[in-house]
């Protein structure tokens, strides 16, 4: 019996070789990793790029992902990207952050490298919590959602409204591209994707600032089986983060 | 034919790939891996896997490291 | 607003800040990111212009935990990058300077000291030794820390930090005050004189033809951190080995030893050659690496002097590292201004007075 295989699925060169993601069983982290190698792959970016990491269980993006890469403090990825960029304009440089990351500690850095139209991308996990510290309440835990330091819910009165990040950045002049997305069902992996390549593509092309904002889970802190957690993702959270391209000037020019 | 590879090594025992899967091809194994999870097993005795990666497309952590359509 | 970069062997008449900019420009700084703060916003004013006239890096930060951090992103590809700041604004690069020295990390820091605590005022001062040498940030680290005395050294110094801080592959700091950036001086810059590092066993570089390299602090795992640790503090060893730099003037024969750092050296200097002219066996040890402190030669020289001075625009915060390196065998004594000028020549001369007859 003679047929052609055809690979439909490999794991991507960019990643490092032989390596075991640490993260909890069922988390999204593991997904977005793997599509920010496969963009690395499909764009034949490797050997040109630099990540700068953040704090979080994001650090460790950078044992998995076989680019060079620099740790920032906590917050402070895009101010490092911005000096990589700056010193080395050929070289092709992104971040991948939490929320807590991207949105509460650095939210300055983060929308300032927008407002400058750096030529970088940012990929933004959005889990609604601080997932390695135990599960805290963080700039996008939901209106009503219980954790370790709200644990009777947002409400309004002590902890103010949830971030939409995605739409913010999008407000920045300097943006490119800005999207959010999720990962509860594979079609919306492969949606995922094509944003997270969009957002590079826009660096190579010197446009501006290209986000991605990911809609992800935290199945332990949010004390759910993998399966409940996309569900969550999909009934609760993109009711309030809408996953859609907020921003996209290759298109509205 | 179509079929996919698993590292068991890897496996979390998530079992996200296990409702993914189009045709059922996928269940969870009585023995136990490394990390003492009952990992996912490929059973595919009708050759039914038609080689989409759904499954590995959904798999957080790089367990099902090959997929083959043919 | 910008002073021009001078033709490099011509003496000039300029400001400490001025001298500084052009200084690094000329000793390849590929990077600035500042944010403004008093008394050094000339530093940022001539980058701004002079950086985009060369196609170089540069960046108005929106803060200074960016401008530093950028500095780090610059500084992980192997380039020559730098920010300068003051006082409470070096407060908030502590942080960072931390990560800098666990990355190990090329950063150069231009401190230009004013009045604190807090907010302060914009008077020099030399309040932020502690801060420079001790620093704010977490864990074990030092900062290569180099104290100008004149505008000339500031040109001088600032070549040093980036050969220094690319040499060890550590965060330097040229520590100056408000006195020294806004004072002119005749100042001549020549050429940096001083080898290029060669950085491609370790900078960000994109990884052609290798895997990636991680730039990293973080270190699960406590073995790993304790191997880390011994090898960096080898490094120290190494530079408190062959880098300690200081001032001597008069010490051959003198009874009393006065120390002091930057600005405050200028006035000292004056005093003792009134003092030497009355036959008061006066002279003055002016240390200008902050660390490493050249604890050993003011041990050597508390062996054979009566008695120590020790003079700072501060409440007395080099004066524990004389008393450490005296070691009791002679008394320390102390003389300050807490902020503002340096203390003036006639009331350095009456202090000498008061100790030594």
């Amino acid at each position: 019996m003679t047929t052609t295989l055809t690979q439909t699925f490999k794991i991507p060169e960019s990643l490092r070789k032989g390596i075991k993601y640490s993260f909890c069983p069922g988390c999204d982290h593991g997904v977005a990793i793997r599509l920010v190698a496969e963009c690395l792959d499909e764009l034949g970016l490797r050997e040109k790029a630099i990540l700068a990491a953040s704090i979080g269980c994001s650090v460790t993006a950078y044992d998995f992902l076989d680019v060079d890469s620099i740790e920032a403090p906590h917050g402070r990825a895009l101010a490092e990207a911005t000096g990589v960029k700056r010193a080395r304009p050929d070289k092709f440089v992104f971040t991948y952050q939490g929320d807590g990351d991207f949105a509460s500690i650095g939210l300055a850095e983060s929308l300032h490298a927008a407002l400058r139209g750096e030529n970088l991308s940012a990929i933004c996990i959005n889990n609604t919590t601080y997932g390695m510290t135990g599960g805290q309440l963080g700039p996008t835990t939901l209106l009503g959602q219980i954790t370790t330091t709200s644990p009777t819910g947002r409400n309004v009165e002590y902890y103010g409204y949830p971030i939409k990040i995605a739409e913010h950045v999008a407000l920045c002049d300097g943006t490119a591209f800005s999207a959010r997305v999720s990962l509860d069902t594979v079609q919306n992996i492969r949606k995922a994707k094509q944003a997270i390549k969009k957002a590079f593509e826009v660096q190579l092309q010197g446009l501006g600032f290209g986000f991605v904002e990911i809609l992800s889970t935290c199945p332990t802190n949010w004390k759910m089986t993998p399966q409940q957690a996309h569900v969550r993702v999909r009934e609760e959270m993109m009711k309030i983060f809408e996953p859609g391209i907020y921003k996209d000037i290759t298109v509205n020019k | 034919m179509s079929h996919i590879v698993i590292d068991s090594d890897k496996c979390k025992a998530c079992y996200l790939c296990i409702e993914e899967c189009p045709k059922k091809l996928i269940k969870i194994s009585e023995k136990t891996n490394k990390l003492g999870d009952h990992y996912v097993e490929f059973c595919d005795p009708e050759h039914q896997c038609i080689g989409c990666a759904m499954c590995a497309t959904r798999c957080p952590d790089l367990a099902i490291t090959e997929v083959y359509r043919g | 607003m910008t002073e021009c970069l001078v033709k490099p062997n011509k003496k000039v008449l300029m400001k400490g800040n001025y001298a500084i900019a052009n200084a690094a420009v000329i000793a390849g700084c590929e990077c600035y990111f500042g944010y403004p703060i008093t008394p050094q916003s000339e530093i940022g004013e001539f980058m701004s212009g002079k950086m985009q006239e060369l196609h170089r890096g540069y960046v108005s930060a929106e803060s200074e935990l960016a401008a530093i951090n950028m500095v780090i992103g610059a500084c992980s590809t192997g380039a020559k990058a730098m920010t300068s700041s003051s006082s409470c604004a070096v407060s908030l690069m502590q942080e960072a300077l931390s990560y800098a020295t666990s990355d190990q990390l090329p950063v150069v820091l231009v401190s230009v000291m004013r009045g604190g605590p807090g907010l302060g005022n914009i008077y020099p001062s030399q309040g932020d030794y502690n801060q420079a040498t001790i620093g704010g940030g977490n864990g074990d680290y030092h900062l290569i820390v180099l104290a100008p005395s004149t505008v000339q050294e500031c040109v001088d110094l600032t070549y040093k930090a980036f050969y220094l801080a690319h040499k060890y592959r550590n965060p330097t700091v040229l520590l100056a005050d408000g006195l020294l950036g806004q004072m002119m001086e005749p100042v001549e810059f020549g050429e940096y004189p001083y080898p290029e590092i060669d950085n491609s066993e370790w900078a960000l570089t994109g990884a052609k033809g290798r895997s990636g390299r991680i730039i990293r602090s973080y270190a699960p795992l406590a073995d790993n951190q304790c191997v880390f640790l011994n090898k960096l503090f080898d490094k120290y060893r190494q530079i408190e080995e062959n880098e300690v730099d200081w001032e001597e003037f008069e010490t051959e024969d003198a009874d009393l030893i006065i120390t002091c750092f930057g600005s405050p050296s200028r006035n000292v200097r004056s005093a003792i050659k009134t003092c030497r002219k009355e036959g008061l066996k006066v002279g003055m040890l002016r240390p200008i690496t902050l660390y490493p402190f050249p604890s050993k030669r003011i041990s050597e020289l508390a062996s054979r002097a009566k008695i120590f001075l020790d003079i700072e625009v501060n409440m007395g915060q080099m004066l524990k590292d004389v008393k450490l390196a005296v070691n009791g065998k002679v008394p320390v004594e102390f003389f300050n201004r807490p902020v503002g000028n340096p203390p003036e020549v006639d009331d350095i001369i009456s202090e000498i007075k008061k100790l030594i007859k």
